[in-house]
This record gives structure tokens, C-alpha cells and sequence, in this order.
């Protein structure tokens, strides 16, 4: 069944998107992630313009991060006075990269910075994660305890001004890296239609040392937020958001994200960790490959204005 | 003088002859199309409209006996497009050299029934801008307009990717004639083309040269539930983006509902 969207200006078949959202989905919720790393590349490998996709995806991963956010704030998993904090610079960050955005969208480079940005952060982090996770694999076989968190180790972070005492999260650490964790989490998400759940908790816990009960939650209510206001400063400034595809997306999403956190549930964490840096490697490489092979067309034609 | 004179007669004579054989407007041109408005709906996959009409002459003259070709050419609502070429920098490919097409056919298909350079002469053609080389597509060159060389390396990239799409194309068998005055032609708009206004250009040809000429038109909108989004996003994009937000709230709100397992 053909539906054709609004503001991307092109027919899609419903069954092929709601199965991607349902795919993310089950990939987001069985690495509790938002899955913008995925469903961003997707839409624009199905023909939709970078610019829409990542626009749209923002307000999906707006919708899969609050029904996430509802469950762990159930739980009391959420650190709220750590997430304003990291909210106060993610919002600079998020109206910083859709300023960049509009900019870049105007001088005819948005593609390739979504492009290069994809590479650059998922190539590098998702090659990190591969190599964590082969090391921590290969200590759990050697039977030796896995050793993830260090308490009492301190690092230049925690000599840093401004400190501040985070009751929930049993940490005490200065404003300066939650804002500016906060700010490039809010920017990177702008720019590249992400949430970036998979960046984010790792830096809450290896920078911040926040601990893993509330780490995942706290990062649900940054990515919410973000995410929101980057769908509204997109719509508002772009006129970029597609209702119609964000809504058969998030119906997918919200519904494969439920089947993925009890498909999670029954893997070993450090082979679940080992996965996702694989897969985040991967779209790297797909971005990679993109850039270097020789395009099809020399020649794009875009709309002056309209941007599609 | 008195074979200046035969001449002057002589030549008055072909004229007047010329005059009764190609006499101007004995042949009148009617045309039109099976739908005026084309809407869009959310399965809309393209459409197909008909062009028909007929070549009426007076009685008094004979038809043509070459018979008469048609070319007609359908020009979509106009649009301003850039048309970006990537080169190799660093060992990745980025867009660099650019042109800016100006007011230019969103949609333009050309239908003949002939191949072009059959119908009329090259001169005849440029003049009467027959065919996609003979069209006008004007590119900002520094401040000015102006339309370059059909074979501009931007002007044919840029051809060639609106036929791709289904945008530009020129098809010579595209208009036939049921009777020796009765004509038809098929003209496929895609999904992808804009909304608006879309001018069909009919001009009859006899011996090479343009001898009738008339148009007609039809309208792409958009209807109900698209052209209310698509006409939100753009006329009241803060409250749009917020309604947005909301729904994504609420759709994860549900899922929260649906889902809950404590």
C-alpha cells in the first residue's frame, strides 16, 4: 500500500516503513537505545532527502525515548536534578546544531557533514565498543571478574570548579562536563538525526561515573527533550518534520522496541555490547563506503527554498 | 522596364497563388484534456491525462496534403532548482561547482508526432522553441540571466536528471491522429511532480511551418489530509513542530499504557 508523504514529497509503501520502525524498534529496545543511528541512514537509503530524515527522525525518537523514560521513571531510575543539569546544555546544543544545520543546508553541504559526521562518530566509537567488548568477552572466558567501573579513581574531570552533589546518582562532580556533555548530546542529535543513547551512557558512566541503575533513564529524559526541541526548532525553522512518516514510525518503533527489551533480557550483557558496537561500526562503514566509492551521478538538483 | 514590370506581375502572382494555397487561419486548432484538475491523494501514484482535439478547416480549402503534425509541450508550475556537481577532495566526494536554475518548468514534456527535425527546420524549431534544446532554462550566471548552449555540462545533467524522474521528456510518436484531422496524445504526470498549474502548449505544423496554434490547461492540488499537513508545516511551522512533539508524547504515552507489565 503506496501512502504518499507530505513534506518528504514522495510516495513510500506503509509496510516497508512500519517494518523499519518496528526493526529499530526491536534494536532499540533490546539495546536500550533510541535507534536514530539506524533509522536515519534507512530513511535516506529509501530515497527520502537527508534533510527531512533527519528532521522526522528527531520526533521518533522523541516518542520512543518518553515511553522509555515513563518505565524507568516508574522505577525511580531517573536522576532528575542530573538530567536539568544536562538539559541546560542540551538545549544550547540543540539550537547551536539546528542554526548549523540551516546554514549548511543553505551553502549545499548538509549531505556530506551528515555524511562525514556519520563516519567519523560511529566509525570511531563503534570500533571502541567492538574492541571493549572483545576484551571484556575474552576476560569472562579466562574466568577473570569483569571490571567495568573503578570507584575512587578520579580524573581531571573531578578537579574541574562548579561541583555539585547529585543525590540520586551518589556522585559529586562539576557542572562544567554535565553542561558540555549535555551541549554536545543536544548538538550531534540536530545535526545528525540521533538520540544518541549509545554515546551518551557510556560517557555518563566512564566521565561522570553515574551509576548503571539510574544511567539509562537519566539519559531517556536528555534524548526526550532534546529530541522534542529539535523536532519543533526543525519544524519551526525548516519545515522539515513529515508527521505522517514520523507517526508510522513511532507506531513501529514503540511496538518492536517492546519484543527487543525481552528479546535483551535473556543475552549476556557484555555479548549485547559486543553486538551494538558491531552494528554501529557497520552503518559507519556504510556511510564510509558511500563517500569514497565514485557516485552513480556527479550531479544533484535540489530546490532552492524548499529544500527538497 | 517592361520586364521589370512582367517580373513585379510575376511575383504578385506567386504571392496571390500563395495566399489562396496557405491561406492564413483556414486551419483552426481545437484542443482538450480529459481532466482539468488532477488531485492528490494519499495514494496517488501519478496520473494520466488525455489530450485530444481536432483540426478544423474552412470549406473552402482542401486539407493539407502532407498532412499535419502536432507538437505539444507541457510545462509544469515554475521553480527555481540548483544543480550541484561532486568532485574528489581528500579522497571523498563533496559537492563543489554549482548553478542556479532560475524560474525554470518544474514538469516539461514534449510530444510530437514526428521526430522534431522532420516537422519543421532547425530555425523553425528555435523559434518556435520545439523540443527541451530549444526550451529556455535560464541559469544565474554572476548577476545576470541567461540560458547557455543546449550542451552545457549543468544544462544536460540537469535535463537528464528531471527525465530520469519522469519530469522532462520528449516523446515523437507521443501524438497520433485517429482520422486525418483527429488527434490524440497521452501526457504521464509522476508522483513526484509539484502542485500547481500545468500550460499545454498545442501548435499544428503543415510544410515546416507553424500554421495554428492554441492551449489548454489542467491543475495538480493537493486534498484533504496532505494539503493540510503540507500547508501546516510551512504556513505555521512553530505550532506544527510543537503538534508534532505532542504527538510524539503521546504516542509513546500509549505505548507506556499498552505495554506495562507491573
Amino acid at each position: 500500500m503506496e501512502i504518499y508523504l507530505p513534506i518528504a514529497d514522495l510516495p513510500v509503501n506503509v509496510f516497508l516503513v512500519l517494518a523499519m520502525g518496528l526493526g529499530v524498534g526491536f534494536i532499540s529496545g533490546m539495546f536500550g537505545i533510541g535507534g536514530g543511528f539506524l533509522m536515519t541512514p534507512l530513511l535516506i537509503f529509501i530515497g527520502i532527502s537527508p534533510a527531512v530524515a533527519v528532521a522526522t527522525v528527531s520526533t521518533h525518537i522523541a516518542a520512543s525515548s518518553f515511553s522509555g523514560a515513563i518505565a524507568y521513571w516508574r522505577r525511580r531510575a531517573v536522576d532528575l536534578s542530573l538530567a536539568l543539569m544536562l538539559l541546560a546544555g542540551g538545549f544550547i546544543g540543540t539550537v547551536t546544531g539546528v542554526w548549523l544545520f540551516t546554514a549548511l543546508r543553505r551553502l549545499g553541504q548538509l549531505d556530506i557533514t551528515i555524511g562525514l559526521s556519520y563516519v567519523v562518530l560511529l566509525g570511531s566509537v563503534g570500533t571502541m565498543m567492538v574492541v571493549e567488548g572483545l576484551r571484556a568477552m575474552l576476560r569472562a572466558r579466562q574466568g577473570k571478574p569483569v571490571e567495568l567501573r573503578r570507584p575512587g579513581s578520579h580524573t581531571w574531570i573531578h578537579g574541574l570548579p562548579l561541583k555539585i552533589r547529585f543525590k540520586q546518582s551518589k556522585i559529586y562532580v562539576s557542572a562544567i562536563p554535565v553542561c558540555a556533555i549535555g551541549f554536545i548530546m543536544g548538538f550531534i542529535g540536530a545535526i545528525m538525526g540521533i538520540g544518541g543513547g549509545f554515546l551518551l551512557v557510556p560517557m555518563l558512566i566512564y566521565f561522570l561515573r553515574v551509576p548503571t541503575n539510574v544511567v539509562i533513564g537519566t539519559s531517556m529524559v536528555l534524548t526526550l527533550v532534546t529530541m522534542a526541541s529539535a523536532t519543533v526548532l526543525h519544524a519551526a525553522t525548516n519545515h522539515l518534520v513529515d508527521a505522517v512518516l514520523a507517526l508510522i514510525l513511532m507506531v513501529g518503533g514503540v511496538t518492536g522496541a517492546q519484543f527487543g527489551a525481552r528479546a535483551g533480557q535473556k543475552m549476556r550483557s557484555e555479548r549485547l555490547r559486543l553486538l551494538l558496537g558491531v552494528l554501529v561500526l557497520a552503518v559507519g562503514l556504510r556511510f564510509a563506503f558511500d563517500l569514497i566509492v565514485s557516485p552513480d551521478d556527479l550531479y544533484t538538483i535540489r530546490g532552492v527554498g524548499d529544500g527538497r | 522596364m517592361r520586364l521589370a514590370a512582367v517580373r513585379r506581375i510575376s511575383i504578385a502572382a506567386v504571392l496571390a497563388a500563395a495566399l489562396v494555397t496557405v491561406p492564413a487561419g483556414a486551419e483552426r486548432l481545437v484542443a482538450s484534456l480529459s481532466s482539468h484538475i488532477v488531485r492528490i491523494t494519499s495514494n496517488f501514484n501519478g496520473v494520466e491525462l488525455v489530450l485530444f482535439g481536432t483540426v478544423e478547416n474552412d470549406q473552402a480549402t482542401a486539407p493539407h496534403n502532407g498532412g499535419y503534425d502536432i507538437v505539444a509541450t507541457v510545462s509544469g508550475p515554475r521553480q527555481s532548482l540548483v544543480t550541484r556537481r561532486k568532485e574528489r577532495m581528500f579522497g571523498i566526494w563533496v559537492n563543489a561547482e554549482s548553478r542556479s536554475f532560475v524560474e525554470v518548468p518544474s514538469y516539461l514534456q514534449v510530444l510530437a508526432t514526428r521526430p522534431f527535425e522532420d516537422i519543421a527546420d532547425a530555425e523553425t524549431r528555435r523559434r518556435q522553441q520545439i523540443g527541451i534544446a530549444n526550451t529556455s532554462l535560464p541559469q544565474q550566471i554572476g548577476p545576470d540571466l541567461a540560458d547557455v548552449v543546449p550542451n552545457d555540462q549543468f544544462r544536460q545533467a540537469f535535463v537528464r536528471i528531471r527525465h530520469d524522474r519522469g519530469l522532462y521528456g520528449e516523446t515523437t510518436n507521443g501524438v497520433t491522429f485517429l482520422t486525418p484531422t483527429l488527434y490524440r496524445a497521452s501526457i504521464f504526470v509522476p508522483a513526484e511532480a509539484k502542485v500547481g498549474n500545468y500550460e499545454v502548449d498545442v501548435k499544428l505544423f503543415a510544410d515546416g511551418a507553424m500554421i495554428a496554434r492554441t492551449n489548454s490547461a489542467f491543475e495538480i492540488k493537493t486534498v484533504g489530509f496532505e494539503s493540510f499537513i503540507a500547508n501546516a508545516a510551512v504556513d505555521y511551522g512553530l505550532i506544527y513542530g510543537l503538534a508534532a512533539a505532542m504527538m510524539a508524547m503521546m504516542t509513546g504515552w500509549f505505548a507506556s499504557i499498552i505495554f506495562r507489565r507491573d
